[in-house]
């Protein structure tokens, strides 16, 4: 069936609730739809209970979810920005992810916490960023990051059957993006399993949530001049695909990483290091992230924080057109 | 004492009240020795003199009820019904160890009991516990949650959050200020502006009563209403229990900040003298409190006893427990 993301979210959660009554979702505006429309009718179904508003709270948003994942229930926690999660990151990142460790193994903590992530149009330093590297750095979580509607109903059902808590990171500029997602309510998608986007024998190209469609069209006009890109979408940043990304980058011996979020530290940093450290230094390795600017609100600024088309497409051709890397071909 | 406070005496749950404060005050002075012998590695934060609190609250809740504690959160774990020397061997970080060793004094945690865990960030377990009592409410079970936090828990934003989640979504949680006059090491009052705890709690729409927190009986008695009150699926309430810490904000705090005197005046007002006292008034034999002590003194010198014999976890175990998706115990790194 065509739906677009936004919808396959949704269409996700109000599954699970079926299958699953101690699945309930609770955050700012989920009454009336969401600040997106992601929960739209959901509380007509589901009664005010099981989708539930809440005040302004993100500590304590968060935090009950935390206590109500322990007793028992599978919340499903809206935060409604990544950047306002930032408020609740003790509950997040103090509680939620050590709460089964520090205590010996007698707590779960199955939560999930949805952060839409990224940049869309003019909003600014505080609506538009992508944190995703924060939480792949801490033991404990997982971190989601879809970017097609399929993937955003398979991860998100197999995120709320899932005993960890996993931070689930939508792309606001992909609410609208439609494509065909699968009917069947069982269907789901397991965490660390990379989706092969396009097949290609010159460069490999990881990339992840709304930069996996940036990199297909830079792969579509660099397969005019002869070449072909390997395309992963790695949908989980944790756990991450290592195992298709090597034997991917074994192949084409050149790695690049794609992704929205800031390059210094970013999670393309963590893969690059991998790769290079796994293949002995035998592939040529690169990655392109933002600067490390905050985003700014004017259209000339937001895009001089963006890793366009055009720089993927720049970054590729140099890497595939360097034959010193043996057994390459130009 | 007045006749009339004797003769409302339950003597025999004042004398149950008794045992349990000196098993409370007994298993913090052997921990205070563990930590001289350097057997006890981490920090710990003692509650003596605080005892009352944990004695009078938690004797109204059964072992389905939950409770959230502080990183002083020793005898509130004892009292709910954790095993003393699992207790010791977590605070020696040995095997057997109500967390296997994981969490140390400052998380301690006996799920088994309904004891949901210590915490080391001072007012985390506030929200943390309304959101037990929404699972508790969604599911429809007949339980209630009990949250434990200091006065300085007062200055930090999930106590504002998290009362008012109980009172927005009318939640079964008693929220207990244990208020020892002590932000770690300075004076709350000084760095609190307002009237206090308990009207912020009322700004809040939480009830709140105020009670001597050295008087364990008053402790008892205002429990009782403010637990049928929450029992009853009234919503939330606030017990503000004033008291006092004996030692200093740690082990290894010789509290050399407070004024001259301070400490002395307050020891006159030891709860488990106060409790003495009046067991002695109502006709109980100083010989068989005096047995209370005693009987508290051997359990936990066993328990300390059985934590040194006991080994550290394996290495192993830090890859255990971490994760399902994603574990260290798949691929560490």
């Amino acid at each position: 069936m065509r739906m677009s993301y936004l919808d396959a979210g949704r269409l996700a959660l109000e599954e699970e609730m079926r299958r699953d009554q101690t699945v309930w979702a609770v955050g700012e505006d989920l009454g009336r739809g969401g600040v997106f429309g992601q929960y739209r009718g959901l509380a007509e179904i589901f009664g005010s209970e099981r989708i539930s508003d809440a005040p302004i709270s993100e500590a304590a948003i968060l935090g009950a979810c935390v206590g109500a994942a322990m007793m028992g229930t599978r919340p499903v926690v809206e935060m409604r920005f990544s950047d306002f999660a930032l408020c609740a990151m003790d509950e997040l990142v103090n509680q939620a992810a050590k709460a089964r460790f520090m205590f010996g193994g007698q707590a779960r903590v199955p939560l999930v916490v949805r952060e839409p992530i990224g940049m869309w149009r003019s909003s600014a330093a505080q609506h538009s960023q992508s944190l995703e590297a924060w939480y792949a750095h801490v033991p404990g979580l997982v971190v989601v990051c879809p970017a097609t509607p399929a993937d955003n109903k398979g991860l998100l059902k197999f995120a709320i059957r899932c005993d960890d808590p996993v931070v689930y990171m939508e792309h606001k500029n992909l609410w609208g993006l439609e494509d065909e997602v699968p009917e069947d309510p069982d269907f789901t998608v397991p965490f660390g399993q990379a989706r092969m986007v396009r097949k290609g024998r010159d460069l490999t190209i990881v990339s992840w949530s709304s930069q996996v469609h940036v990199a297909a069209r830079a792969a579509e006009a660099l397969a005019k001049d002869g070449i072909e890109i390997e395309l992963i979408d790695l949908r989980t940043i944790w756990p991450w695909d290592k195992r298709r990304v090597l034997r991917s980058v074994s192949k084409t011996k050149r790695l690049l990483v794609v992704h929205e979020a800031v390059s210094v530290g970013g999670f393309g940093a963590e893969i690059v290091a991998t790769v290079a450290e796994k293949l002995d230094g035998s592939a040529a390795v690169r990655r392109l992230g933002a600067p490390r600017v905050p985003i700014g609100y004017a259209p000339s600024l937001e895009d001089a924080a963006r890793v366009s088309e055009a720089a993927i497409v720049a970054a590729a051709r140099e890497m595939a057109l360097d034959e010193r890397r043996k057994g390459a071909r130009p | 004492m007045s006749k009339a406070r004797l003769a409302n005496i339950d003597v025999e749950r004042l004398r149950t009240h008794h045992l349990l404060m000196h098993r409370i005050r007994a298993l913090e002075e052997v921990a205070l020795g563990a930590l001289a012998d350097k057997q006890v590695l981490g920090a710990i934060h003692p509650s003596i003199g605080q005892e009352a609190v944990a004695a009078g609250v938690i004797a109204h809740l059964t072992k389905r009820d939950l409770l959230l504690s502080t990183h002083r959160g020793h005898g509130h774990t004892l009292a709910k019904g954790a095993s003393s020397t699992a207790m010791f061997r977590e605070l020696l970080g040995k095997v057997g160890g109500t967390c296997g060793g994981k969490g140390g004094s400052m998380h301690i945690a006996d799920f088994s009991v309904g004891m949901l865990g210590a915490n080391g960030v001072v007012a985390a377990n506030i929200v943390i516990a309304a959101g037990a009592a929404h699972a508790v409410k969604l599911k429809r079970e007949d339980r209630i949650v009990i949250c434990f936090f200091g006065d300085g828990a007062a200055n930090r934003g999930p106590f504002l959050e998290g009362l008012n989640w109980a009172a927005v979504f009318k939640l079964p949680v008693l929220f207990v200020c244990e208020d020892n006059g002590y932000a770690a090491t300075t004076k709350t009052r000084g760095m609190t502006a307002g009237p206090g705890v308990s009207d912020r709690a009322r700004a809040l729409g939480v009830p709140a009563t105020e009670v001597h927190g050295n008087d364990v009986m008053a402790v008892d008695q205002a429990v009782a209403d403010l637990v049928r009150a929450v029992r009853a699926g009234e919503g939330p309430r606030f017990l503000h229990a004033e008291t006092y810490r004996i030692t200093g904000h740690t082990g290894a705090d010789p509290a050399t900040y407070r004024p001259k005197g301070e400490v002395e005046a307050q020891k006159a007002n030891d709860p488990i003298l106060r409790a003495r006292e009046l067991l002695m008034a109502s006709g109980v034999h100083a010989v068989a409190l005096d047995a209370d002590k005693q009987a508290a003194l051997a359990e936990m010198e066993a328990a300390y006893a059985s934590a040194r014999g006991a080994p550290f976890p394996p290495a192993e175990a830090a890859f255990a427990d971490v994760q399902d998706f994603g574990s260290p115990l798949v691929e560490p790194f």
